[in-house]
């Protein structure tokens, strides 16, 4: 027994991952056994992978405070065996990884239907092997590994993206997630190739080690930016998200909007802060400015969609973006030798990081059991659900104050805390940075204000108002394992929101590590109650003692309603200004909400009307708001290449003579430089 | 320790008390300019008080989100009555909360009011929904960036620290924080739905934006709502007392300034609220597709404000 305890506790936190990346492969295939069995699959296996993530998510948090942790696999190529190391930016992102899928696993065993596709078993396999691979992603400390945890990561996530491969629409939305995945996997490729500056050696540990100078330092980070950016989100490269999301069933784009985003922002702070020595002030303008433009352009798109997971995809976008601008803020800070005030935007870009895992994941969660239970996707034939399904209903509404950005919950908290750091740019000693500063703030600021204007309209026309169809009134609430999942992630919106001192003493290791700084401490010393930017003065925020305030008031005043008149209460029909026949269908529909966003930021969009004659005899009304992108970047592009193509494909004979004198003229083209 | 408790108590009492006051008053005055007799400046009151004792009378399919809302958005005002100094800076919850967070309670409640608009599905109740958050999205980043100008001015978001920086330094005029006052000004029209933007008195209902929300209430609920809006009001009128007129504020533990400090309190309150109805007077409502632009003026001033403190 003794030995036995001196194992589990004498493991490292790294060991301990390792072993739950293997548990979850091995859960994987465990599933093949009986693919079609969903009980089996679905109340062992992914409850047990859920523990999995739990764990996982401990022995992150474990490491968070430790020294860093190497180890080396006797896997890989001959000569460059898999390293790894745990280091407390890898240990923040892990912690993110399994909290986030522990709820989201648990949602997936009360999720599968029968005769569903794809079958269970397949489902938990490629689940599984994401799962498994974006733990990876976080662990390598070689190149080589990185790209092929990345690449599996990629892959596994295609194949749960294209579940449902029947569908046309989805295999094309599947296959614009791969083509840009790749270009993304493409610039990261580069990047690496860059900074391991010609030495050969594809370890972390060397490109740590080794002085870019500038030039090369910024065509790393350039592409880096590319690379990750791609597979953030990050405008332009933002394309296939609202096609992929959608397309993938409900806990797949919880996953991938909630966790595979953040593996991309953990890639570029790794190459930035942790591969990098030196950082350029420039560098953060970039970010500053691409990610204003992908916050703003998504919550403006977010607010026209008409389908529930395509809005929620836009709104993941805009909060990448609001991520990158945090990432820009730290750039600047840094570069110019603000330590702290460097420390504070990166505590509140990881702040926002993990955030975004909760209660994204909530929502897209919440879509799924709206989808099941009433086959329907599009939100103009939803509504009034908060009477059928109260339980969803409720743990939606947290996760939607918490997107709003909204006090007392974990949205406010980032959000605050970036307001904060962008408070303190006249410290700058740039004056056209401090004048851009501001105007940058502003526009962040009506970022975060109109995903309000989107998540009332993402909550009020799901779930409130009548039901805009008849089937609508047997849809049925989630399932327990399902409530169980939901639960999970409200809760850790909740306490993210209310524990803001804690969360930061723990991603003091992390700022500490790439910055150098710590804010946690100086936010611990005026006590666990209240929050504070960088000193008591500047400011500070008590989330647990403004709920506080808040339930007393309302129960005070409840109280004193009931007590001095009474609580009478009769019902009747509604009365809408004594207008008799209502029908569900004169409720705003989600174009109606959408229409005062399409009217006032119209030249952001690419608008296509039909209107009827006044003769028609059939009349229809059709307005589309498009993305711009597409048409002016995209579809060039696409022609360029077919174009270009085609005339390689002269080259394309078919006879075998020829292909082997195209062989021959090669060999003699790479003799000549080889002598 | 006790006299921080019993200043806080009483600056919060004061303004949810004398709110419906300054909302008659700003009626009565509104009468007067308009050759009318008016009910009186007590008439605020009197429609509370019928209304909570009537029986409330719900739709149908209204949910417990629709009942709780009235009390959630009442009790967001209070809080934020509880954080803004009026008479004197020695407030321990503000603490708590600071302009950031200020914001985030008035979003609160707006976000609770609209969705509980649009939950008996009429059609004026999503279009008031969808209407209120359209301004509010446009008139909140303004707002935050009228707060940001005297924060970077006394270096902290606290509303107590501003107004100690801001009433009990030496005396400097700073030309930002009248770009800010002007767009202030702006943005409270908005926010309380007054005219330009909206009109507290309309009943005709295409033109209604705060009024078509509350259609469906009645009775207490109603009551609990009205009383928000006046605190909200209230709110408005302390926020711009204290960042743009805060003299006569009584600092911290200056216990003797305290009556001075109200005299002054209710001549500024006097004065703002016939200002408030000489506007609405001389002002027509805009076209909702006009209120954009009012509102993305107030935001540009704004941001010129601050701006101008960066130069």
């Amino acid at each position: 027994m003794d030995s036995l305890t001196a194992i589990l506790f004498g493991l490292l936190p790294i060991d301990v991952m390792l072993g739950v990346i293997l548990f979850w492969v091995t859960l994987g295939l465990l599933g093949l056994i009986a693919p079609h069995h969903m009980r089996f699959i679905g109340h062992i296996l992914f409850p047990l992978g859920a523990a999995g993530g739990l764990i996982l998510a401990g022995a992150g948090f474990a490491a968070m405070g430790a020294r860093p942790e190497t180890a080396v696999l006797a896997l890989g190529l001959p000569d460059l065996p898999f390293h790894m190391r745990l280091d407390a930016l890898s240990a923040f992102f892990l912690v993110l990884l399994g909290a986030a899928s522990a709820g989201i696993s648990i949602y997936s065993a009360g999720y599968f239907r029968e005769g569903e596709e794809p079958a269970p078993g397949v489902y938990g396999l490629q689940y599984h092997v994401f799962l498994a691979a974006m733990a990876v992603v976080m662990l390598a400390d070689d190149a080589y590994l990185f790209m092929v945890a990345w690449e599996t990561m990629a892959l596994s996530s295609y194949f749960l993206v294209t579940s449902k491969h029947k569908i046309p629409e989805i295999r094309r939305a599947g296959f614009l997630y791969l083509l840009i995945a790749h270009l993304g996997a493409i610039g990261i490729l580069l990047c690496f190739g860059v900074m391991q500056g010609g030495h050969g050696d594809y370890t972390f540990a060397a490109m740590r080690a080794s002085h870019l100078d500038e030039f090369w330092a910024s065509v790393t980070f350039l592409l880096a930016l590319f690379g990750f950016g791609a597979k953030a989100g990050i405008l332009p490269l933002h394309v296939w998200l609202p096609e992929a999301h959608p397309a993938a069933p409900s806990p797949v784009s919880a996953l991938m909007s909630g966790v595979m985003l953040k593996t991309a922002i953990y890639g570029l702070l790794r190459v930035t802060f942790g591969l990098l020595q030196t950082q350029f002030s420039w560098w953060g303008v970039v970010a500053l400015l691409l990610g204003l433009l992908t916050a703003l352009f998504g919550v403006m798109f977010a607010a026209v969609q008409t389908d529930m997971k395509r809005l929620l995809a836009y709104s993941s976008i805009e909060n990448i973006g609001i991520i990158l601008v945090g990432i820009g803020l730290t750039l600047i800070f840094h570069a110019y030798a603000l330590g702290p005030l460097a420390a504070l935007a990166l505590a509140a870009t990881l702040y926002h990081c993990i955030n975004h895992a909760f209660f994204k994941s909530l929502l897209f969660l919440v879509t799924g059991t709206v989808l099941h239970s009433t086959k329907e996707r599009s939100l103009g034939k939803l509504g009034g659900l908060i009477r059928n399904m109260p339980w969803v209903a409720w743990l939606a509404l947290i996760g939607t104050i918490a997107i709003a950005g909204l006090p007392p919950l974990n949205g406010f908290v980032s959000e605050w805390l970036l307001l904060q750091a962008f408070l303190a740019t006249p410290s700058l000693p740039s004056s056209y940075l401090s004048m851009l500063v501001p105007v940058e703030a502003a526009a962040v600021v009506l970022a975060i204000a109109l995903a309000g204007y989107v998540m009332v309209k993402f909550y009020g026309v799901i779930f409130l108002g009548r039901p805009r169809e008849e089937k609508l009134a047997t849809a049925h609430d989630a399932n327990w394992l399902e409530r169980l999942g939901l639960g999970w992630l409200a809760l850790g919106c909740v306490a993210l929101g209310l524990a803001p001192v804690f969360v930061l003493t723990q991603l003091d290791h992390v700022t500490r590590l790439l910055t150098g700084y710590t804010v946690g401490v100086s936010a611990a010393q005026s006590g666990w109650l209240f929050v504070v930017a960088t000193s008591l003065e500047r400011a500070s925020y008590s989330p647990a003692l403004f709920l506080l305030g808040i339930v007393t008031m309302l129960l005070l005043v409840f109280v004193l309603v009931r007590k001095r008149y009474h609580g009478r209460v009769r019902r009747g029909p509604a009365w809408d200004c004594g207008y008799a026949r209502q029908t569900a269908r004169m409720q705003d529909t989600a174009e109606g909400f959408g229409q005062p966003i399409k009217q006032i930021f119209e030249p952001f969009f690419r608008i296509e009307r039909q209107m009827p004659s006044p003769f028609d005899e059939h009349p229809r009304y059709q307005g589309k708001a498009e993305d711009k992108l597409w048409y002016a970047l995209y579809l060039p592009i696409a022609r360029l290449v077919e174009r270009l193509s085609l005339r390689i494909s002269t080259l394309q004979h078919g006879r075998i003579h020829i292909y082997l004198l195209y062989s021959f003229v090669t060999l003699l083209f790479l003799l000549l430089f080889t002598r | 320790m006790i006299s921080s408790i019993f200043s806080q108590l009483f600056q919060t009492l004061l303004i949810v008390m004398l709110a419906p006051l300054l909302l008659g008053w700003v009626n009565q005055c509104r009468a007067w300019l308009q050759n009318k007799r008016g009910a009186g400046v007590l008439q605020p009151y009197r429609i509370l008080h019928k209304l909570f004792h009537k029986d409330a009378v719900l739709a149908d399919n209204a949910s417990s989100l629709f009942r709780s809302a009235p009390y959630v958005q009442f009790a967001c005002m209070v809080l934020v009555a509880s954080i803004v100094p009026i008479v004197a800076t020695d407030l321990p919850f503000a603490a708590a909360a600071d302009v950031i967070a200020l914001v985030g309670l008035f979003a609160l409640a707006r976000l609770f009011a609209a969705l509980a608009a649009m939950d008996v599905g009429t059609a004026f109740g999503s279009m008031g929904a969808r209407r209120e958050m359209l301004v509010a999205s446009l008139a909140e980043p303004a707002l935050l960036m009228v707060l940001f100008t005297p924060a970077l001015i006394a270096h902290s978001t606290s509303l107590t620290t501003i107004v100690e920086a801001l009433a009990h330094r030496e005396f400097v005029l700073y030309p930002s924080l009248a770009f800010a006052a002007v767009a202030f000004a702006m943005v409270a029209l908005a926010e309380n739905a007054r005219i330009p933007v909206d009109n507290p008195a309309t009943h005709l209902e295409l033109t209604m934006i705060h009024e078509a929300m509350i259609l469906e209430y009645s009775a207490r609920h109603l009551a609990l709502i009205e009383w928000a809006s006046a605190i909200k009001l209230s709110n408005y009128s302390a926020i711009g007392i204290a960042l743009f007129l805060p003299w006569g504020i009584a600092g911290t533990g200056d216990l003797g300034a305290v009556p001075l400090a109200l005299a002054v309190l209710f001549v500024k309150l006097l004065l703002g609220g016939a200002g408030l109805a000489l506007l609405e007077t001389l002002s027509a409502k805009l076209r909702i597709f006009r209120a954009p632009e009012f509102l993305g003026t107030a935001f540009l001033l704004a941001v010129l404000g601050m701006l101008l403190l960066e130069l």
